[in-house]
């Protein structure tokens, strides 16, 4: 007897019905499917959000890059540190060096005030003073519009995030930034990194600007390799010139991005999560309402042999199938609407603005085809059971 | 009214059916009353802003200093009441996710700019007479479980207190808000200590101003003067009435508004469809009787008010259970664990809900409705 082939050619035959019914039950169908896609669409669309963040910091960090800032500091905005100190970092063991020397930028990050292009409101855009081996510390850094700032010149270069963002920062304009005018002169990109939020100036020439005497924030350096960093951070700790902490570039990074990426994944969850539960009773609304419509059907095939399981697996492959639909349409919308989609917000651990965009990454559109899934599942499973318990002569009789 | 107990009774026919579409229906708006609340949290300061105040910030950037010489100046501006200042002190207590604001004041004028911060005259005494006192909003005070005459000490990420970045103060009062939406996650302690504690760097400046003016109808001229009394200074100022000052910074985290309005779409849409077709379906199954209720004399008119009736109930009772809720779950407090320290359901939202849930009853039930008004009695009843 062959039994399995049997019973998954049950299965076919009653998937296949329910299929071909689907027609006639258009505007249930339409509700389930759709819903699903809402709920799935949300879900990427607001944790593409969290990961287009993510994705900002974590390309920014290279594992041989390293920071170093006053111990204590949270951020460089809080941070300062003295030329002498800048000075002894910079010559500490462990940076990889150029003929121009160690690949140490001290630096300087501050914020003005510039108005987003979108709503006109101010926005707290930082402004970075740089050394020359900046460039070589961030390596992914290129010039795509117009030239480097002269040294010692009060130009800026603008990131490319920061270009879009903000208004005034194309090529050929002036920045104003209270009684100074800063000329733009270039654009650079850095691989979507945080560093497209930011102005780049001469630290020396934005130290006189504010006022700074010899004093930096921060120093960035390149390591000679990602090993090399526990060293380099045990030598400066140890120090008893410096009172520093060591972070390395990556973690740092990641630091910054927690505040946000928190809140925008808990209350993303929590809303994909309550939508999920609003899909499901979509769902069940519609596969009840498939089960009653074909209640005599499914008692024929009962009293002609069919068995309960293949009536309960084909009704919760049609709901599985109906889920997977909508998950598709919701992810390919989320796609579609909210990859690469560019914004600012701002980064709370150093009050300025950072810019980047939306990600919805592979992963993402998986995990929304699985919670589609999974709606389809419980959806389907709770109807499937009534209709295989279904008393067959009872059924029969409504005929 | 007579006929709602027949409302009621279609109502009950497919329990199954009316419940899923009903909790649908709740989760929705559940939904509502969530992101309602989010949005709150995130904008909703712009409401409570006072009025008759002006915030004056340094024209580069809020991260640069004032000097405090300025509040004399201000005070001397013609329309200004008085100004008094306060200072970004960037605290940690214990952990850096224990995140809530602390600012040094001048206690007596911040307590008469601040009139919604209300407070027990005598700890305000004790204020006065504490140098290192302090005073904390109630919702922080609960979070750490602080009582009046404990010790907090905090760690200050700019400033150190005599060569130490730990600042110890006492808490000499724990104050509540006016209004449910005014936030008491800050602490206030005092600016004289601050200042004289403080080492070199700074000392002597502020973050920024509070005007209180004397008639808010002058507030652009009084912000233009105050601007143009510091303009070519090497602190130039920037002014600007509260709401607004509020407004560019929860502007500066994104647009919320915009992103609250396109989920509440697509989650109201998919509601609409749920509920459209299960109104569909009920009449399309009832067809026959309404054939017989036109047979025996009812009005198209009431025929169409039958329907509506059924699809209004069903939202409205869903709406109201979705609502009360979400108010449930939203007063156990932030979901965020301190990042939002101003999430609550504000009654507009409640009132807007409740409007939204009659909406979407009507919507849904009015293609229904007009199919039903639109059936001929031989038709209808052939069909039985």
């Amino acid at each position: 007897m062959a039994g399995p082939i049997n019973w998954f050619s049950q299965i076919a035959s009653i998937t296949k019905f329910g299929l071909l019914s689907l027609p006639q039950r258009r505007g249930a169908v339409a509700a389930t499917v759709i819903g699903i896609a809402g709920v799935v669409a949300v879900l990427v669309g607001v944790l593409s959000i969290a990961a287009g963040f993510r994705q900002a910091m974590t390309v920014s960090g290279s594992p041989d890059g390293a920071i170093v800032m006053r111990s204590g500091a949270d951020s460089e905005m809080v941070s300062g540190l003295g030329r002498d100190e800048t000075r002894v970092i910079a010559d500490t063991p462990g940076i990889a060096r150029t003929a121009q020397g160690p690949l140490a930028s001290a630096e300087l990050f501050v914020i003005i005030d510039l108005p987003k292009r979108s709503t006109h409101t101010d926005a707290n855009v930082p402004l970075r003073g740089v050394e020359p081996a900046a460039l070589l510390v961030r390596d992914k850094l290129k010039i795509i519009e117009g030239r480097m700032f002269e040294w010692g010149k009060d130009e800026v270069i603008v990131g490319r995030g920061a270009a879009q963002e903000f208004a005034g920062l194309e090529v050929g304009s002036k920045m104003k930034v209270g009684r100074y005018e800063w000329p733009v002169v270039g654009i650079f990109s850095a691989n979507g990194g945080v560093s497209e939020s930011e102005i780049w100036s001469d630290a020396k020439v934005l130290q006189d600007a504010y006022n700074r005497g010899d004093s930096f924030q921060s120093v960035s350096v390149r390591l000679n390799s990602p090993d090399a960093f526990q060293a380099f951070k045990d030598a400066l700790t140890s120090n008893p010139q410096l009172n520093v902490q060591v972070i390395r570039q990556s973690d740092y990074y990641v630091q910054q991005s927690e505040a946000i990426t928190r809140l925008v994944t808990t209350l993303g969850f929590l809303i994909a999560f309550l939508m999920a539960i609003g899909a499901v009773f979509g769902a069940l609304n519609t596969m009840y309402s498939a089960v009653a419509a074909r209640s005599r059907e499914i008692a024929t095939l009962r009293a002609l042999g069919f068995g309960g399981g293949a009536v309960v697996v084909s009704l919760m492959f049609e709901s599985l199938a109906l889920a997977l639909v909508g998950g598709a349409v919701g992810a390919a919308l989320a796609f579609l609407a909210f990859n690469n989609f560019h914004t600012s917000t701002m980064n709370f651990q150093s009050f300025s603005q950072i810019t980047f965009a939306f990600k919805v990454t592979p992963a993402l559109l998986v995990r929304g085809i699985v919670w589609a899934a999974l709606i389809g599942l419980i959806g389907g499973l709770f109807p499937a059971i009534r209709a295989a318990r279904m008393p067959i002569a009872a059924a029969l009789r409504e005929l | 009214m007579k006929f709602l107990h027949l409302v009621w009774c279609n109502l009950k026919r497919k329990k199954l059916r009316t419940s899923l579409t009903l909790l649908s229906i709740v989760v929705a708006f559940v939904l509502f009353g969530f992101l309602s609340a989010i949005q709150q949290a995130l904008v909703g300061g712009v409401a409570l802003a006072g009025a008759d105040r002006l915030i004056v910030r340094q024209k580069v950037s809020i991260i640069n200093l004032l000097p405090i010489s300025y509040e004399a100046r201000m005070n001397r501006i013609p329309g200004v009441d008085f100004a008094t200042h306060q200072t970004w002190f960037g605290g940690i207590y214990q952990d850096p996710k224990n995140f809530f604001m602390q600012n040094p004041v001048e206690p007596e004028n911040f307590l008469k700019m601040h009139p919604e911060i209300i407070i027990p005259p005598e700890q305000v005494k004790d204020w006065l007479a504490t140098r290192t006192g302090a005073i904390v909003g109630r919702r922080t005070a609960n979070r750490f479980h602080w009582k009046i005459g404990d010790k907090v000490p905090i760690q200050s990420t700019i400033w150190s207190a005599n060569g130490s970045r730990t600042w110890t103060f006492d808490i000499v009062g724990i104050y509540d808000g006016k209004d449910k939406g005014t936030d008491t996650t800050p602490l206030f302690f005092r600016y004289d200590y601050f200042d004289e504690a403080r080492g070199g760097w700074g000392k002597g400046q502020v973050g920024w101003y509070t005007i209180r003016i004397k008639d808010p109808s002058q507030a652009a001229d009084v912000a233009k003067r105050v601007d143009a009394e510091f303009e070519n200074s090497p602190a130039e100022t920037k002014t600007e009435p509260e709401g607004a000052f509020i407004q560019g910074w929860a502007s500066q985290i994104g647009n919320i508004v915009f992103i609250v309005a396109a989920i509440m779409s697509a989650v109201f849409f998919t509601i609409l469809l749920v509920t459209g077709n299960t109104m569909a379906q009920a009449v399309r199954e009832r067809t026959g009787e309404l054939g017989v209720l036109k047979a025996i004399g009812f009005t198209n008119g009431r025929i169409v008010t039958l329907v509506l009736a059924e699809s209004c109930l069903l939202t409205v009772l869903g709406g109201t259970l979705g609502l009360g809720l979400a108010w449930l779950m939203i007063s156990r407090g932030d979901p965020t664990s301190g990042l939002l320290p101003m999430f609550f359901l504000p009654v507009r939202a409640l009132l807007t809900g409740f409007g939204i849930s009659i909406v979407l009853g009507f919507v849904t039930g009015i293609f229904p409705a007009l199919q039903a008004m639109r059936l001929r009695v031989a038709d209808a009843l052939r069909r039985m």
